[in-house]
């Protein structure tokens, strides 16, 4: 069945690229096929749509958890609220910050590192392996461990810009002072991801074949023109698709936030903003508001990203 | 300078910028290792060793003893396995019959399943926290177990039915004509061809709900409850000792908790890199 016959709207019974003798054989492997969709499409809808559009209905009300309470209907009056809310404008602003900060030093960083790791060298096996380390720790527990090398007086990183390479002249206490919190937390991320954005671009490269290279270099274009004209255009799919689940995840992040500074309003991004409304102040309309903005704000970065991809491909 | 010489030279360069990488990607690591086996009154003192002068056990006997932090163990490989298990059997099914049957509404269904690989999980914490409410789930390892199945179960159909399109279209057609029920061609024929891909999707959905943090935190309540990074998060509170922040013991839970992990992806990184690529490439 071609692609097209599916996506056009059908007025008369489906057309199946199946010649019509076996059109009961068709029915049954259709009904078939729905049969053993059925658990998966049931756990979707039970724990993904209805609680989305739960989300959405109860961002016009006042509903709160747990709580006796009738629940009443209130227009826009949360919608209205929240674009005069500074803390959630300024959540608006730190995830957006902190999301293209991490995404761009991580595609650079990690193209930068998938090069270098695809080159014939010995040892390529194990320095494959070990980038998947950071990958492999739980975001949580890579935030603790941060955290404890942020430390102000006992903190390898103040030992090493202070006392080893004379880079600062005085210990910094990098998560409280504000100055230094967003970019201390940037660097976390943009440690834990950049391996992993170099595995995917390194598989990208991995499927360029060699030998357009060799006619480049034949005609004479040295390695940045290579780099510029050949490398970057091919490898363009996978950057894309790469930094698209990078944003996404930037967008909404929560762990690392979380563990470091807790609830603390200058530097909560968005989905922290979301949780402490629903969870610590049991505010699930105003809470439920907050997740349907969020929910947008993603959704525009995805329809952006899309739109870009199919331009590219068309 | 001639080329021989040219040749040593960039080859040095080439192998020291893999060692700052290197450096770099495991450094954090090995310091959390350092600090774990430092005794106290080295750890909070200056100047900083990078190796301890007597390298202790003493965090993780400490670690070992401490309760709360073997139940999240026990915790965390309840909901992890549970979570695995269901995606696994939910999705297989599910990817079978989009990998291998031709009908209609398939497409919208392929859409509706790689637009979830990417929902973000806040937009329902609040109904989902309702939900884990109204049936009592609240505080209960159930409430992680059916709430993760938002992430993995996706992604685990998404990257399956990749692996089912694959196989040839003779084999069911020879499990036909011998008279097998699609049934008995999905575990007895199809089922050993797509094992790679059932590892891949296991081991990824395993180490995502292992990971999981922002249900976890909203969820849980007691400590007989919680998840490994739960505790890991709690650990400044639940342990106290002469010092504030008990760091030799957290980095030595830190290890406890990632030792594994770094074996299972390891073992696994072949089939763990396909996996991922095969989620992000084609998704």
């Amino acid at each position: 069945m071609s692609v097209s016959a599916e996506t056009q709207p059908q007025v008369q019974r489906a057309p199946l690229a199946v010649p019509r003798v076996h059109s009961k054989l068709v029915q049954a492997q259709t009904r078939l096929a729905w049969i053993l969709l059925a658990p998966s499409l049931l756990v979707v809808a039970f724990v993904a749509l209805i609680p989305l559009l739960q989300t959405i209905s109860q961002s016009f009300t006042n509903a709160r958890l747990a709580s006796d309470r009738p629940v009443a209907f209130v227009g826009l009056t949360n919608y209205v609220n929240l674009i005069t809310d500074t803390d959630f404008l300024r959540s608006i602003w730190v995830t957006v910050q902190f999301s293209i900060i991490t995404v761009l030093f991580e595609f650079i960083l990690g193209l930068g590192i998938a090069m270098v790791v695809n080159s014939n060298f010995k040892g390529r096996g194990f320095m494959r392996a070990a980038m998947l380390v950071p990958w492999a720790i739980i975001t949580v527990v890579s935030a603790q461990m941060w955290k404890w090398m942020y430390n102000d007086i006992y903190g390898v990183i103040n030992d090493l810009l202070v006392d080893k390479l004379h880079i600062l002249p005085a210990n910094v206490a990098w998560v409280s002072n504000p100055a230094t919190q967003l970019p201390a937390i940037e660097v976390i991320d943009i440690w834990k991801a950049t391996p992993f954005v170099a595995l995917l671009l390194l598989a990208g490269l991995q499927v360029i074949p060699g030998d357009i290279y060799e006619a480049a270099r034949v005609d004479g274009a040295n390695g940045i023109q290579q780099f510029i004209s050949l490398t970057l255009p091919l490898l363009r799919p996978a950057i894309l698709v790469t930094m698209i689940f990078r944003t996404l995840d930037a967008l909404r992040v929560f762990d690392v936030f979380y563990v470091m500074f807790g609830s603390q309003p200058t530097t909560m991004p968005m989905a922290v903003y979301a949780q402490q409304n629903i969870v610590s102040f049991s505010l699930l309309g105003y809470g439920s508001t907050v997740a349907v903005a969020i929910f947008i704000i993603i959704g525009i970065f995805v329809v952006a990203y899309m739109t870009a991809f199919k331009v590219e491909t068309a | 300078m001639n080329r021989t010489q040219q040749y040593y030279i960039s080859r040095t360069l080439f192998y020291i910028v893999l060692a700052i990488i290197f450096i770099y990607i495991v450094f954090p690591f090995y310091w959390a290792i350092r600090s774990s086996i430092t005794p106290n009154n080295e750890l909070f003192a200056t100047p900083v060793h990078y190796w301890p002068q007597q390298p202790i056990l003493d965090h993780y006997i400490e670690v070992f003893t401490n309760g709360d932090f073997l139940v999240a163990l026990r915790n965390s490989t309840i909901v992890a396995a549970s979570t695995t298990i269901l995606s696994l059997l939910i999705g297989t099914v599910g990817a079978y019959a989009l990998g291998r049957f031709r009908f209609r509404g398939r497409l919208p269904v392929m859409y509706l399943i790689l637009s979830m690989t990417m929902f973000p999980a806040i937009a329902i914490l609040g109904s989902l926290f309702d939900l884990v409410r109204r049936f009592g789930l609240y505080n209960q390892l159930p409430s992680l177990i059916i709430t993760y199945l938002v992430f993995t179960l996706p992604f685990t159909v998404w990257v399956l039915t990749s692996f089912f399109a694959g196989l040839p279209k003779e084999l069911e057609e020879a499990a036909y004509v011998d008279g097998a029920s699609p049934f008995e061609t999905l575990y007895k024929v199809m089922l050993p061809l797509i094992a790679p891909g059932l590892v891949t999707t296991g081991l990824l959905a395993f180490i995502n709900a292992w990971n999981e943090f922002l249900f976890a935190v909203s969820f849980l309540q007691t400590p007989d409850k919680r998840t490994v990074p739960l505790a890991i998060f709690l650990f400044n509170t639940t342990s106290g000792g002469g010092f504030e922040v008990p760091w030799g013991t957290i980095m030595a839970g830190t290890v406890v908790v990632t030792v594994p992990l770094i074996v299972l992806v390891l073992i696994f990184q072949n089939r763990i890199i396909s996996g991922l690529t095969a989620g992000a490439v084609k998704g």
